[in-house]
């Protein structure tokens, strides 16, 4: 009988911060602004292969950002609101995530920790993952002062 | 990839410059980071986009940098709000988006920003030169600027362009950077609708092509109407970047980095070549209609981008005759309507039954009164977000069709 030990990754620290949950794979990228309802997290781009399904408290798993740079205030208040994503990892780094989540930490204290995978060959393995635990950190790094600290990704 | 660090841009994050553009710089510093830019310049001027109330966090972020002490560093522009502070009765939508629409735009004033509140700043006194580095938001401001004027921009928005405006620095990557402006994909014209006896449908037909068809990739325009106006360019600019993530084009012979096509591709090779042809044109004119000639009309609406001087020189003369049955709804800026009260011609606007909107834009507020029924625009942007804003349908014409229809109280066509 074989047992799957959690695998850890190496990932880059865009946000910093500590978050666990079920991984929500996004199928296609999505623009925050007009695909996403700060409100409720649901996703509400109707085009979009997933829209209806809700991305709160979710680990969320992106390839790459899109659309408006509106996106970032949307993230924000929906982190405000604790409605958004617990955590974001990308494969691709995102201005538009980035500042997003970067303004709810610096306004609210809320973290939702952004990565990036050091390796880009680790992305089957993020993508198979059922729950994922980022840690973006160091805890006593000064606000935004992080630069390209590493961070660490954990699949279960 | 760390960008590297001028002894200004020390000073500034340690704070030698206050501790709001201390914060902002520390933002500035991880954005710089997430889209690879390797050093900062020296932004001349910023025009900022947050004015538009999208949340509780729109009206928090400002005023954290108000309670900083937060002023900004170089000549910013306001891009609209959610409410006509000239006009605050037009308003009809939440009171909540209202009191904090009203507030926001309020709050960018004390930090020093300038109430212009048009999303076509190029058409006021703050208008930059070419050649200039600048931090601009509003995807039409950025096209104008980067593609009419020959300014540098790059797509800047939420949050970000605050910052370079509080800092006076602008990451160095994109647009910034000449080698990036070369156009990789040739638009060729190959025939106009001969029925078409003005520029401005053509060019809004090819910016709809261009932004489907090129994404965020640089086209150039070979074969637009030679008589096509700064106005027709705007046109064409503001309905590409609503179709595509558009932030540059050129028009050969048209715009400042185009004289010729090889200087618009910096002697290289277009990696795709695009032929559209009148048949192409007339189709895309057709669609922006969501429905028939002949069906009753709620309103007209014109003016976005903010409509120009020279637009309201082409409407003044189509103001003669019977009062329309409907509403006719005219967005502009401050500096325009100044003009337009200094020749009396606000007055004769208001007297033929337009309704001026200022500092505001019908298709991202609640302004207009009636919207059971269809609204006609000569606006490309107006006709391609007003249907999923607002739920109404849209019929697209020339203004001439637009006054004759506002007459007849449906769409009707010369």
């Amino acid at each position: 009988m074989t047992r799957t030990a959690a695998a850890r990754l190496a990932a880059v620290t865009l946000v910093p911060g500590r978050a666990e949950g079920l991984a929500f794979v996004l199928a296609e990228p999505l623009s925050f602004w007009g695909g996403l309802d700060a409100a409720s997290g649901r996703i509400i781009d109707r085009w979009h292969p997933q829209a209806g399904a809700v991305v709160a408290g979710r680990i969320l798993v992106m390839a790459a950002g899109r659309g408006s740079s509106s996106g970032s205030s949307v993230l924000a208040e929906a982190i405000r609101l604790g409605t958004g994503p617990a955590g974001i990892v990308l494969l691709t780094r995102d201005a538009i995530v980035t500042v997003g989540a970067m303004v709810a930490r610096e306004l609210y204290g809320i973290s939702c920790p952004v990565v990036t995978l050091a390796e880009p060959a680790d992305w089957a393995s993020v993508t198979a993952a059922a729950r994922l635990s980022v840690d973006a950190l160091p805890v006593d790094a000064p606000s935004l002062d992080v630069g390209t600290a590493t961070a660490e990704i954990a699949l279960s | 990839m760390t960008p590297a660090l001028s002894p200004l841009d020390r000073d500034l994050l340690d704070g030698a410059h206050g501790e709001a553009a201390r914060f902002a710089m520390r933002l500035l510093q991880r954005f710089a980071e997430a889209v690879g830019a390797r050093r900062f310049v020296e932004a001349e001027a910023a025009h900022i986009d947050g004015c538009l109330y999208l949340g509780r966090v729109s009206l928090d972020f400002v005023e954290h940098l108000l309670r900083l002490g937060g002023r900004v560093r170089v000549p910013t522009t306001l891009n609209v709000g959610s409410v006509d502070l000239i006009h605050p009765e037009l308003f009809q939508g939440d009171a909540a988006v209202g009191t904090g629409g009203a507030r926001l735009m309020r709050a960018h004033e004390e930090l020093g920003c300038v109430p212009t509140y048009t999303c076509a700043p190029y058409q006021t006194i703050f208008r930059p030169r070419p050649g200039a580095q600048v931090a601009w938001a509003e995807s039409n401001a950025i096209v104008f600027a980067n593609s009419v004027i020959g300014a540098r921009t790059n797509r800047y928005g939420d949050f970000i362009d605050l910052c370079c405006a509080l800092t006076g620095r602008v990451p160095y990557y994109g647009l910034h950077m000449p080698e990036n402006r070369r156009a990789r994909v040739l638009v060729e014209i190959a025939s106009l609708p001969p029925e078409w006896d003005e520029a401005g449908p053509a060019c809004i037909a090819v910016g709809h092509a261009i932004g489907r068809l090129c994404g965020d990739r640089i086209p150039a325009i070979r074969g637009l109407p030679a008589a096509a106006s700064e106005d027709d360019l705007k046109a064409l600019g503001a309905v590409a970047a609503s179709s595509g993530a558009v932030a540059m084009f050129h028009a050969v012979g048209l715009t400042p980095e185009a004289g010729t096509i090889e200087a618009a591709f910096q002697g290289e090779a277009p990696e795709e070549r695009i032929l559209l042809t009148a048949g192409d044109l007339r189709d895309i004119v057709r669609r922006l209609s969501t429905v028939p000639d002949g069906i009753p009309l709620a309103a007209v609406s014109l003016g976005t981008p903010h409509f120009s001087l020279d637009e309201f020189a082409r409407l003044m003369p189509l103001l003669d005759g019977p009062r329309p049955a409907i509403d006719i709804y005219v967005n502009t800026g401050r500096a325009v309507l100044q003009e337009l009260e200094a020749r009396g011609w606000a007055d004769r606007l208001r007297d033929a039954g337009v309704t001026l909107v200022i500092d505001t834009c019908t298709y991202v507020t609640a302004v207009m009164r009636e919207l059971s029924g269809a609204v006609m625009t000569n606006s490309g942007k107006w006709a391609y977000y007003a249907p999923g804003n607002l739920g109404v349908d849209v019929a697209f014409g020339s203004l001439a069709d637009c006054m004759a229809s506002a007459r007849a109280g449906r769409v009707v066509r010369r």
